[in-house]
């Protein structure tokens, strides 16, 4: 009799704490380490204090976010409420209607010159469902103990292997590697999408790359070069400039940042298509406060990503603890565009099939 | 015959049934109780295991993407041939517009895109930018116009062809990416020479899995035999040198092999201080597959150990005295005494660590470079970065059928009898 009170108890108790929890708790999901922190310090927490009662919960998958919408979408049960993935991951989320379309003007808070988020973000919003958040790039990074005397000044660097002898890191796709390919084999900047949609462009670029070949250490996790830089291992590698910050000014290593060549890519927000009123609100509540103009400037301190407001970028400030100026190493920054790169989404949302399947031959052989 | 000619009739049992229907019953009854025994079991694997396993493997061949976005484009190209070399009439047009009015408001027509890039490169870009303009389209007898002025896909023969070709509620052509093939206008074909992968990482996957069977025997056998000789105080502190590594996490033994194994490591440090390897000549034993064998036979030795070694502590040990009591040599006492009775270790051991080793993703992924990886590393890829699971699941089938055949074989080879894990 009274094991069947407790149990009683005990279920209208979780009952009621389920209840609770549902009205409180908002999942976000994000890539984890020094990131997830810089949002947790710029974003979570003083939205946790101006909402009370709102609890946020990290969720580190969003390297699988893609495949876990879906499949969520698919069980008809999506546990996520507001999720970050690069650009590219949220055009796929969008074409197979996992992500809701966003009305920016409406659900962004405007500048604070008041022109609208919409002119503010400009031409990093590349899909209807994505709210941009930061500006990042995947650049070189090189020990300078390992140079000699004359430090790489170019990307080309990379496939000097007279100049600059050892191993090199490139990451295991080819997204980046075939455009910096073409760009050291003599193609304009301006024609490097239009000769890769060709099959001789793409043979072009494999034959540079196989230059190197024998020399690459491929990596898949962005942790990978920091350490083998860090270990000796190779004398230049193409990784996050966020990465790289830490390596350098943080971690103190013999290691220099490659600004040339740099590619950009954009990191931001989604919400899951099939949200119940309720979450929708919330999350979109939460995104108007999150991608304002300040704390998209605030989240700089933390890390060296670029904001991608306009309007955010006199706002950056020092580094928290280290007390440096952040300016110079956003990757936006006026002193690191010499010669740079936009992720070009439509091309790749239509070749990543077929040219990652060749470029996995090419490694493969 | 004569006893039996008393008898009227069938036994009876003491309540006045027939003997043979109440024993039925207490039977049937047994059986239901130990069904209800392992329902739990049976219900959560069925529900946890076979079921979705079974529906990945069915959308291996599922399409009905295809035919559920544009029911009428595909009605109105059965007329069509496929190899006419010129675009479809105004009806296969006017059909497209009117199941892309109904799909861009359900979103469909995106998805679709996803589906037929996997096919042709360039449908999802051509679908997405169709989609933006195809509600400004008028029906005036002249869509065929206006969709090539959208996207001048529209105008080529082969966009139609891949339509066509792909209608089905099923297909074949995610079976047919994966042994390297494709469904073109002229039927099956294999695919050029610079996109053939999937064939070749089978055969890899299969060599390398059988190497590393192989070493994790020969560093095992002698493993076990020594746990199985010595006495029973000795062998108990080497069991938990073969047990510690084994309850250490996967990911731990892995890293360390990265640090052990890289050219400014460890091992390739310690050479060089020897003097037995130059600075500048230092070996590379990781991102390769000299590093997916060495760090995989590490982590599935005790696979091979652990059942090696029960089977071996059943064997008596008067058998090897009997053995050269009759004039045996050593090695003749083990080879035609001590090994044949180790064989059923061998077999349980080989299969654990091949059947494991065929379908491992993480490590061969960590220190396997590109030449080191195995089929199940691309299957992950296309589970959770290119989302083309249609494929993943065909290359999965495949790797299940190869696991069963080669099971089957074995059987025939070894005969499963012979496998004892104790």
């Amino acid at each position: 009799m009274r094991l069947r009170t407790f149990l009683a108890a005990g279920a209208v108790a979780s009952v009621a704490m389920a209840g609770a929890a549902q009205a409180e708790d908002m999942t976000i999901v994000s890539w984890g380490g020094a990131y997830s922190a810089s949002q947790m310090n710029a974003y979570h927490k003083p939205y946790m204090e101006m909402n009370e009662g709102v609890n946020i919960i990290n969720d580190e998958s969003a390297a699988e976010a893609v495949a876990k919408l879906r499949a969520m979408a698919e069980a008809g049960n999506t546990t996520w409420d507001v999720v970050d993935v690069v650009a590219s991951d949220a055009i796929r989320l969008c074409d197979e209607g996992l992500a809701m379309e966003i009305d920016v003007d409406s659900v962004l808070a405007a500048a604070p010159d008041g022109s609208p988020a919409s002119k503010d973000f400009g031409e990093f919003l590349v899909t209807p469902c994505f709210v941009p958040q930061i500006v990042y790039s995947t650049t070189f990074g090189y020990r300078t103990d390992l140079v000699g005397d004359t430090p790489p000044k170019n990307v080309c660097a990379v496939f000097d292997l007279e100049n600059y002898p050892g191993k090199r890191s490139l990451e295991k796709r080819p997204i980046n590697n075939m455009e910096w390919a073409l760009m050291c084999d003599g193609v304009a900047m301006a024609d490097i999408y239009d000769v890769l949609a060709t099959e001789e462009g793409q043979a072009q670029a494999f034959a540079k790359l196989d230059t190197i070949k024998d020399e690459v250490v491929w990596w898949s996790a962005g942790a990978d070069t920091p350490q083998l830089l860090a270990d000796g291992e190779i004398v230049i590698g193409s990784t996050y400039n966020g990465r790289l910050f830490k390596l350098i000014e943080e971690d103190k290593q013999p290691v220099a940042m490659l600004w040339d060549g740099q590619v950009f890519d954009l990191d931001g927000w989604i919400v899951p298509a099939n949200l119940s009123d309720e979450r929708k609100k919330r999350a979109l509540h939460y995104l108007n406060f999150a991608t304002d103009t300040q704390r998209l400037a605030d989240q700089a301190k933390y890390i060296s990503y670029g904001p991608a407001r306009a309007s955010s970028a006199p706002l950056v400030g020092k580094h928290a603890s280290l007390g440096i100026e952040m300016g110079p190493h956003m990757p936006n920054h006026p002193d690191n565009l010499s010669n740079t790169l936009l992720y070009n989404y439509e091309f790749w949302a239509d070749y990543r099939d077929d040219i990652d399947a060749k470029f996995q031959t090419w490694l493969a052989k | 015959m004569a006893n039996g000619e008393g008898v009227s009739g069938p036994i009876l049992a003491a309540d006045g049934r027939p003997l043979k229907q109440s024993l039925a019953r207490a039977l049937r009854m047994q059986k239901m109780r130990a069904l209800a025994l392992i329902a739990p079991l049976l219900i959560f694997i069925l529900v946890t295991f076979a079921a979705p396993i079974a529906d990945m493997l069915f959308r291996s061949i599922e399409n009905s993407i295809v035919p559920a976005t544009l029911p009428l484009t595909v009605k109105a190209l059965e007329d069509w041939d496929d190899a006419s070399g010129k675009p479809p009439g105004e009806e296969a047009f006017a059909a497209l517009h009117k199941d892309l009015l109904v799909a861009v408001d359900a979103k469909a027509h995106t998805k679709l895109g996803s589906r037929l890039n996997y096919e042709q490169t360039g449908i999802a870009s051509l679908l997405r930018k169709t989609g933006r303009h195809v509600k400004r389209m008028k029906e005036d007898g002249n869509l065929a116009a206006q969709f090539a002025k959208v996207h001048k896909g529209w105008a080529d023969p082969e966009t139609w062809g891949t339509v066509k070709r792909f209608s089905g509620s099923h297909t074949s052509g995610y079976f047919l990416n994966a042994v390297d093939a494709r469904l073109g206008s002229g039927g099956i074909e294999a695919r050029p020479d610079n996109e053939r992968i999937y064939i070749f990482l089978f055969e890899r996957t299969l060599f390398l899995s059988i190497v590393i069977t192989v070493s994790c025997l020969l560093i095992g056998y002698p493993v076990a035999f020594l746990l199985a000789t010595l006495p029973m105080r000795t062998s108990n502190v080497l069991m938990i040198l073969v047990l510690l590594p084994f309850w250490t996490s996967l990911l731990v033994r892995t890293s360390a092999w990265k640090v052990l194994l890289q050219q400014q490591g460890v091992i390739n440090d310690t050479l060089v201080f020897v003097g037995l390897v130059a600075d500048d000549a230092r070996l590379a034993m990781i991102n390769n597959q000299t590093g997916t064998i060495i760090a995989m036979t590490h982590i599935l030795l005790p696979f091979m150990i652990l059942p090696l070694y029960s089977v071996m502590r059943t064997i008596p040990p008067s058998y090897m005295r009997a053995a050269k009591s009759l004039g045996a040599t050593d090695w003749t006492a083990f080879w035609r005494v001590y090994f044949p009775q180790s064989v059923p270790g061998i077999g349980a051991g080989s299969i654990l660590v091949f059947i494991l080793s065929i379908g491992y993703y993480i490590t061969p992924e960590l220190v396997g470079g590109t030449s080191g990886t195995f089929i199940s590393n691309r299957i992950a890829y296309h589970i959770s970065s290119s989302l083309n699971w249609g494929l993943a699941a065909a290359l999965g089938v495949i790797l299940l059928i190869v696991v069963l055949v080669l099971y089957w074989l074995y059987d025939r080879i070894v005969g499963i009898d012979n496998v004892k894990l104790g």
